[in-house]
Formats: C-alpha cells, structure tokens, sequence
C-alpha cells in the first residue's frame, strides 16, 4: 500500500467495524470494571450505523468517506466514544490530502489533535490518548524515516498497544474511570482498547 | 436479567411513547428523542433544557413542565445524547430571552452540550448559557482530574432555576441562580447493589451480601470503597458527614436536604435513612428548612441512596416552593 485512496480508507473502517462487533461484549466487559459497561454497545452501534451510511451514500473520496464516518459517530452515538472518534475521523478527513505517507501520518496525527482538544486528556490520564498518542508518533517516526506505509502502520500498531498496557496500572484521571480513583488501577482502559483496535485495523490492512 | 422490557435496543424509545403517551401535558419529539413542555416555546420566557444518559429517570424528562426544564434529550441508557438533539431542544424552547442548558458534569455530556452549543451559535442567534453541575464529594475536584460528577444537586437546581425562569427574570438572573444553587449544595451516594443495563444484560458489578459501596455515582460504577455493610444510622453519618467537610451549612437560613432513591430502594428505607440524616444534621448544628424523599435521580434498578444538601437563603426557598408541574416534581398548583 503506497497511499491511501478511497478504497484502503472504506477497507480500514470496515475492518474496524468488524474487529469492534467481535470485541464488543469484551470492551463493555472492560468497561463495566471501571465505568459503565456501554463501551463496546456504544462503539458497535455507532460504526454499523456508520457502515449503513456509506453504503446508502457513496462517498466520492477517502476524505468525504471518513468524514461520513464522523458525522455518524457524532449524531448518531452520544456519549464520550461518539463525539471523540467522530472529532478523530473529521479531522483526519480534512488533513488527509492525497493519501500518501507523510499526508497520511499528518493526518492521524490531526485526528489524535484533534481527540486531545475536544477531551481534554493527557498522556498519563488513562485514556484513548494513550494509545493513540504513541501511534501517532511512531507513524510519523517510521515514515520520516522512509519506511513504507505498511511497515509504519504496524509500528504505530504496536506503539498503541504498549501505550494501553503501559497506563493499565496507573490510576485514571480522566473520563468515567477516574471517579473510581485507586480502584482503576490494573484494569485495562476501555478507550485505549478501543483505540488499539482502531490503529491494528489499519496495520491489519496493510497486511501486518 | 429480569426486566420488563421488549428489546434492549427498544428501551429508550419505548419509555418515551409511554410517556407521551401518559402525559398530555408534554410533547415529545420522537425523531430526537427529546421532551418538551406542550407550550413551549414560551414567549419572553428562558428556555431551560438539560439532558442526559437514559436510565435515571424520572431525571431528566420527568422534570419537563410548568417551572421546571423546557425541554429534557434522552441519550441510550447511560450515554450522553448527541449534539442534534440538543440543538433541536434548544430551538425548540427559545422564546426569546435566551436558553440555559443544564448539564451534568461527565465528559461526554460537557463534549455533546459543548459541540451543541457551538451550533447553535453558528446556526442561529439563540443566546445560549450553560451552567455544568459538580457536586458529588465521592470525587476529587482537581484541574488534573475530570472533577466531580453532577448529581443530586441537578435536581435541585432545575427546580430552582426553573422557578425563577418561570418568574421571568433574564438569562444571567437565571444563570445565576443556577451557578449559586451548583456552588451551595453538594452530595455523596452508596450502593447496595449494582445495577443491569439493558444492552449489557447482566450486573454492572458484583455485590456480595454484607458489603455495600461508598461513594457511587449515577451509572453504575462502582465506588470509592466497598465496606460491610452497616445500620442506617452509620449509612447516614458516611454519606453526611464528607459533605458537611466540604462545605459549611451551618447558621444562615438551612439547607434543602434531599435523600434520593437509586431506584432499587423501596420508599420506606429512604424514610428510615432520611430520620438518620436528620438525627446527624441537628448533631452538627444544620437547620433543615425544606425535605425532598424520594427516587428522583436513578441508576437503574440500583439499590442505595444519595443525599444532598443545599445551603438555603432566603430567595432559594421562595424558589422552591414556587409553583412546579411535571411527572416527577409537582406541588402548588
């Protein structure tokens, strides 16, 4: 995979629905330790609807798809996870450009932006920044360096992976989680689970 | 789980055909989920709306009508709504003088009512004032933190700052009113036991017999700290005293001091629970001028109580019992 066009952007987000139907019920088991077991039931529901809307309305590009993506997280799922990956997929809609690899990681990197204003969580809070935050980094890293999409797509995946692992003993400071102060401590985040699914989806995609 | 329900995906849209189905005196818009008083917009008047997560009825809906909200949007069960409902209350209710949006201080209400307030104001030039509640002592308030969570207090105020929207004060006045209300009360909830959402189908946690948890919130979550369980009498002096810590409710005119139900908890128990408040408040020396008993902000089927107390003046007492008709709250008229 050289860029990203329409059809590796509509296989992302669908590999994404696909991989939150299937850890649904694990991400609101998550959620029901330290917060309030809708996780996996919100985020299910909003990327089915999300799906539904691209096949009733085409979009024309990677960009108008992903920003189909927001809108429908945004209207349609409420809570914290609709507005934030809504806010990810609108603003990585407008940097995305031509979809080749520095556009592509700029563009990631707006959409985690983009989720750090609107939240207003930092690195540390126990939160979908977690993960999102390293993956970021690691794809701008690894195309920086000239690695092929591919490969700096599986590097961000693993950078989204240790960064939920590396805050899943740290207490939480923001979102539900936090109202459970020391006792949030060991338990996986849900959102930075989530999140991790998010970033393989795409790694997955680029046949990692 | 044993729940009188059809679909769990159902619950929310159902509850609200019941409910309009039940009350006349209010209209619901189905399409977005949000509820509104018959009359509304009412011309001249400020129009408050809040809205939350579904499951801690009768907040917000049944608190729609004559001196309370305008207008109330139901998300799913524990899900904030999303910004289209609230832009559709809130065009709904202005009636002129400018609309208050009540919110409870969760990240994802404060993110919704915040990307709903911003289109409004690119939409239209309703005047849009929002005041977040925060008063639960279970939690933290820290910069670093999401801060406490909005919970008894929200019932409290809607009341309040209803009244005085009803008396037709401006939107500032109302804010005001609303702001102080947030600012003089605080609260601190427990559990007996957790609560089933519909969509999840099981207890949220487990809860063994003997043991009871401190400082819950409204969804579910469990608490601070898990104890055995104790007299109502002990129950009480947990849940008063961090507040009392907090906040100073001695001399001036009382407090408004509000024992509420989880939803799991029969009447009877908050009335036992409610003399034991009571008992620990003349302890500390804390005049209570007006009571409210009952279950007015849920978690479900959740088993437990929470109080709130309000430091009282003289204007929020005349507030209080000013004229209120709505599902929930209704006295004066």
């Amino acid at each position: 995979m050289s860029a990203v066009g329409t059809e590796q952007a509509a296989a992302w987000v669908q590999a994404f629905a696909e991989r939150v139907a299937e850890q649904r019920d694990h991400l609101t088991e998550l959620d029901s330790a330290i917060g309030d077991a809708d996780h996996g039931t919100n985020l299910d529901r909003g990327m089915t609807a999300a799906l539904a809307g691209l096949q009733a309305t085409p979009p024309a590009d990677a960009a108008a798809l992903l920003k189909a993506v927001a809108m429908t997280m945004i209207s349609k799922v409420g809570g914290t996870s609709g507005p934030l990956y809504g806010t990810f997929f609108l603003r990585m809609s407008t940097a995305l450009g031509d979809g080749r690899p520095a556009e592509v990681a700029a563009a990631f990197r707006a959409g985690v932006d983009g989720v750090v204003a609107r939240g207003k969580a930092e690195p540390g809070d126990k939160t979908m920044v977690d993960a999102l935050l390293p993956a970021a980094e690691a794809l701008t890293d690894a195309v920086g360096a000239g690695e092929p999409l591919d490969a700096a797509l599986r590097s961000a995946a693993e950078a989204a992976a240790r960064g939920r692992d590396a805050v899943t003993a740290s207490v939480a400071r923001k979102g539900r989680a936090s109202y459970l102060g020391e006792r949030s401590a060991g338990h996986v985040d849900p959102g930075a689970a989530s999140a991790v699914l998010l970033v393989e989806s795409a790694a997955a995609l680029a046949g990692g | 789980m044993k729940k009188l329900i059809n679909d769990p995906a159902d619950v929310v849209a159902d509850a609200l055909r019941g409910m309009d189905a039940a009350h006349p005196e209010l209209q619901v818009d189905h399409e977005n989920r949000v509820v509104f008083r018959a009359d509304a917009p009412v011309r001249g008047k400020v129009g408050i709306v809040s809205g939350g997560g579904a499951g801690h009825e009768p907040m917000h809906g049944g608190f729609v009508g004559l001196g309370m909200l305008d207008a109330a949007c139901a998300g799913e069960v524990f899900t904030s709504p999303v910004p289209d409902q609230m832009v559709a209350a809130t065009q709904g209710v202005d009636g002129g003088a400018g609309v208050l949006h009540v919110v409870k201080n969760y990240t994802g209400d404060v993110i919704n009512f915040e990307m709903a307030a911003e289109l409004v104001a690119a939409e239209s030039g309703t005047e849009v004032v929002t005041v977040v509640t925060d008063d639960d002592v279970a939690v933290q308030d820290s910069t670093y933190t999401a801060g406490r969570r909005g919970v008894g207090v929200t019932v409290l105020l809607e009341k309040l700052a209803g009244a005085a929207a009803e008396e037709g004060r401006p939107l500032a006045e109302v804010a005001e009113v609303a702001r102080r209300v947030n600012g003089q009360g605080r609260s601190m909830g427990m559990a007996l036991t957790s609560c089933t959402v519909p969509a999840a189908g099981r207890p949220t946690f487990d809860l063994p017999e003997g043991e009871m948890e401190i400082g819950v919130g409204i969804h579910g979550e469990p608490g601070r700290r898990r104890v055995p369980l104790a007299p109502a009498r002990e129950v009480a002096e947990m849940l008063v005293e961090p507040v009392l810590a907090d906040l100073d409710l001695t001399g001036g005119d009382g407090v408004i001091a509000f024992v509420n139900g989880l939803g799991g908890t029969p009447l009877i128990e908050l009335y036992v629970v409610y003399a034991e408040v009571r008992a620990v408040l003349e302890k500390a020396g804390v005049g209570v001028a007006r009571s409210l008993v009952g279950s007015y902000m849920t978690s479900l089927d959740m088993a437990g109580c929470s109080v709130t107390l309000l430091r009282a003046d003289e204007e929020l007492l005349r507030l209080w019992d000013a004229p209120v008709r709505t599902p929930g709250l209704r006295w004066g008229v």
